[in-house]
């Protein structure tokens, strides 16, 4: 009875879902609301897939932005994780909580934050229009910078956290063993604490890189608008073409480019 | 033999605890000397020390006669073996063994020859490609013991190195590394809290007491003339009598209710206190109470050990006593009046 519970809760919101995306995936168009036929069967939508190639450029962008993005937390949030597991214990509680401030304010308010602090009228070419540094404002918002500033700044709590986690574990005695064997300061980083905290550092990728492929909000309030992604092809093609068989293809498609990362992660989680 | 190791006035201090207090000792090249000690004695934080994880915040380490202040682990020609032994899980043993091989930047197939040689020298030749976790407690402390020899450091430094392992395996494993140290010729320092241990294993051995050097010497001599009651209680927990010396060269124990005569000149009216081993004392049931190291009392506990048994036996003054009875010898039961005898040899004076 208890186990039945997440089965049904997986089949009524997940499995019930997806296979209502298909269907409609492989419907026919047709004029009225919902704009396709019921139990009608189409390759439409493969065929506009696979021939324009304006939807195979936004998958393989929106993979490379969630590889730079992730890579980028990664990078960043590794020190952070070094820092905090480093840090005295009595202080750990409060810098693991500085880490998770952001998520305090509202999504949207934080990336609404970055469009007034980079757009031309906005905070950052307001000063520097004072300072003299330029004489005209620097065309910083809508721009693939400004949106991977948005993305590293969204996600970057998710790469800290399980990487504090993995450091915290790491025995400090096997880099004193290491130094004491002869090892400075950087080779007992790179040969022992490096290693030991790889899964840390794979299972803090993956879970930037798996929400930031079908990322559709910091690319659209803060990207360049003639690069689209995944995300916003299927907002298009939804809302704007009508278009709901290829809407649901590329849904369901992003879906299964992400199983092998999804798969890969939950297999460094449950690792002894 | 020279000098390799002097500690000179070595104090350490944890927040409000004093770690070590003032700590001098010295060893000598292929010396093997034991730290022994109860938890907290501060043995641990003194390998620390020597071994540079921790520096000291008065005194010098000296090793070579090098003072070692400010030179890091990695630089100091000593090697630990650590307690939980501190084996890297993601690298095999051969790898775990080539460590510190590595780092010195030897050509590869001398560090292979030097790695496999030290491998065969424990038995572990076959083990070479496997991780830690993949071997048995026993193999791994000599995973341990092997990455630290293969440097061939002068000094070797061991945490509790038996600790971990079964009692079973305690006594060869001990008897292996006695071995691994004479065919190396470094010296040890092994800290640990069991006697029987740093007796059988050690040329010397120091305790500690709360920080403090208490005293260091060849184990016999530590056995058969601890020099404080601390050592003398440490040590196979000798019985304590304290008295009142005589002008006659005899001890007056009033809480005992006997005279020891004294083999070291005491002034007379000076108190003074003598350690008494259990298993020098002999226990019968009847007999004439000879005028010294003599004490009549009444038989309070017997406890069976295997190789005889423990009798606590309280004293006529009111003190009680452990005596040990061979396993050959009968025991009476519990509540009956015996008599108690032992050699003026036995009668150990304390300094303190």
């Amino acid at each position: 009875m208890l186990r039945a519970i997440p089965f049904g809760w997986l089949l009524a919101f997940v499995a019930v879902p997806c296979l209502l995306l298909l269907v409609i995936a492989f419907a026919a168009l047709a004029e009225g609301v919902p704009p396709f036929a019921w139990g009608s069967l189409s390759l439409e939508a493969l065929i506009t897939l696979t021939e324009d190639g304006f939807y195979l450029a936004a998958f393989l962008r929106s993979l490379r932005v969630a590889f730079i993005t992730a890579a980028l937390c990664l990078a960043l949030a590794f020190p952070m994780a070094l820092a905090l597991a480093r840090a005295p214990a009595r202080w750990q509680p409060v810098l693991v909580l500085a880490v998770l401030l952001p998520f305090w304010t509202g999504f949207l308010l934080r990336m609404a934050a970055w469009v007034g602090l980079l757009r031309d009228q906005g905070w950052l070419n307001g000063v520097l229009l004072a300072l003299g540094v330029i004489e005209e404002p620097l065309p910083l918002l809508y721009s693939s910078g400004a949106m991977l500033l948005g993305m590293v700044h969204a996600y970057l709590p998710f790469a800290v956290l399980p990487l504090y986690a993995t450091l915290l574990r790491l025995d400090r005695g096997l880099e004193e063993a290491a130094a004491d064997l002869g090892a400075g300061r950087f080779t007992v980083f790179r040969t022992i604490t490096l290693p030991l905290a790889a899964p840390g550092a794979a299972a803090a990728f993956l879970l930037v890189f798996i929400p930031a492929a079908g990322e559709y909000v910091v690319p659209e309030m803060l990207g360049p608008p003639e690069a689209q992604l995944v995300g916003r092809a299927v907002w298009g093609a939804f809302f704007q073409d009508r278009d709901w068989p290829l809407a649901c293809l590329l849904a369901v498609l992003l879906l299964a480019v992400l199983v092998l990362p999804i798969r890969l992660f939950q297999r460094l989680e449950t690792r002894p | 033999m020279s000098v390799l190791l002097a500690l000179e006035g070595v104090s350490k201090r944890f927040g409000a605890t004093l770690a070590l207090d003032g700590l001098s000792l010295a060893m000598e090249r292929g010396e093997f000397v034991a730290l022994l000690g109860g938890s907290g004695s501060g043995k641990s934080t003194l390998l620390r020390v020597i071994a540079g994880f921790e520096a000291p915040e008065a005194g010098r380490v000296l090793l070579d006669g090098a003072d070692q202040a400010g030179v890091p682990p990695q630089a100091r020609p000593c090697a630990m073996v650590f307690q939980n032994y501190a084996l890297f899980p993601h690298l095999s043993v051969f790898d775990n063994v080539a460590y510190g091989l590595r780092r010195e930047g030897l050509p590869k197939l001398d560090i292979a020859a030097r790695v496999g040689q030290a491998l065969a020298m424990v038995g572990l030749e076959a083990m070479a490609g496997r991780r830690p976790h993949q071997l048995s407690g026993g193999q791994r402390q000599r995973v341990a013991l092997v990455r630290a020899l293969v440097k061939r450091p002068p000094l070797v430094l061991l945490d509790e190195p038996l600790g971990a392992l079964d009692a079973g395996l305690r006594e060869a494993t001990g008897q292996e590394l006695r071995a691994l140290q004479r065919a190396t010729g470094s010296a040890f320092v092994m800290v640990t809290h069991d006697q029987a241990e740093a007796l059988a294993l050690a040329d010397r051995v120091a305790v500690l007491e709360a920080g403090r050097l208490v005293q260091c010497a060849p184990p016999q001599e530590l056995y058969e003339s601890p020099a404080t009651r601390f050592v003398a209680g440490f040590l196979g927990g000798a019985n304590v009598l304290e008295g009142v010396a005589g002008t006659d060269g005899l001890l007056h124990c009033p809480a005992a209710g006997c005279t020891l005569r004294l083999t070291t000149l005491v002034p007379p009216g000076s108190r003074a206190a003598v350690a008494l081993r259990a298993e020098r004392i002999t226990l019968s049931a009847e007999g004439e109470l000879p005028p010294e190291n003599a004490a009549t009392g009444v038989l309070r506990g017997v406890t069976y050990q295997g190789a005889g048994w423990l009798c606590t036996v309280a004293l006529a003054g009111g003190q009680t006593l452990r005596v040990q009875v061979p396993a050959d010898r009968a025991v009476p039961p519990p509540g009956v009046p015996v008599l108690l005898e032992w050699p003026v040899a036995a009668n150990i004076l304390l300094a303190e």
